[in-house]
């Protein structure tokens, strides 16, 4: 499976998604790939994307896509994202 | 995955900022006096946000203020500004803001820099304790972030 974790830079807040979503997955025993990136690869790298975390400030942008999109409030609560993503996928 | 270092000309506690563009300011304007990027990476760092909106605000009271890898980041940095009084970014959950971190990282490191720092914010109590930190050095012992960059420049990869 994989996931996107999208900001404005592609560094940085995208980063810490990444990293705090990989933390979760691996503590729920889920596999998958979290790519981050910023709004400009969004497609390239959305097209196979089961899911896409992000803030509320980049929903206009995604517009329409098929995967499951997860918006993040705080960043650093992992059990925030734990709720989120195990909701996507469960 | 350690942070950058950060030199106490990076850190600015109890600043004065009229909004969050003068708070992004004064984190861009340490990050040049660490030598971590040029004075214009703080238009930068401003430009991402009113490209974006207020996304960098990533957890209650706290800006990861930072911009794409590129020219204007010459090595691996970090700054922290905390505010007298918080600033609202517009950000619909996680406003005022009270803690600004600078971040400036080249494409190779940047993600083993946020990991470092997930490490410390991953504990909801570090920001409140950054807010409330008197000296440079109690900021780098709540980041663990060594305090100053080995007498060879660090190469951004």
């Amino acid at each position: 499976m994989k996931i996107v974790a999208i900001c404005g830079a592609g560094i940085g807040t995208s980063g810490i998604l990444k990293v705090n979503a990989e933390r979760v997955l691996n503590r729920l025993g889920i596999d998958a790939t979290v790519v981050a990136c910023d709004l400009d690869s969004l497609t390239a790298e959305s097209d196979d994307a089961q899911v896409i975390l992000t803030g509320p400030e980049f929903l206009t942008a995604i517009g329409r896509t098929f995967a499951d999109v997860i918006v993040v409030e705080n960043y650093f609560d992992t059990e925030e994202l734990s709720d989120k993503l195990q909701r996507a996928l469960g | 995955m350690a942070l950058p270092p950060l030199p106490d000309d990076g850190v600015q506690l109890g600043a004065t900022a009229a909004d969050w563009r003068a708070a992004v300011a004064l984190a861009g304007a340490a990050l040049a006096r660490t030598g971590a990027a040029e004075a214009s990476y703080a238009d930068e760092m401003e430009r991402m946000i009113d490209e974006h909106g207020p996304y960098v605000v990533i957890a209650p009271g706290l800006a990861l203020a930072h911009a794409r890898p590129g020219p204007e980041v010459l090595r691996d940095g970090l700054s922290v500004v905390t505010l007298e009084t918080p600033v609202p970014f517009g950000h619909p959950y996680n406003d005022p803001v009270r803690v600004i971190i600078g971040l400036a990282a080249g494409y190779a490191t940047h993600l083993s820099v946020v990991a470092a720092l997930a490490n410390v914010f991953n504990d909801s109590d570090a920001v409140e304790r950054l807010a409330a930190a008197a000296s440079p050095g109690e900021v780098r012992d709540i980041l663990g972030a060594p305090d100053d960059y080995p007498s060879e420049p660090l190469d951004v990869a």
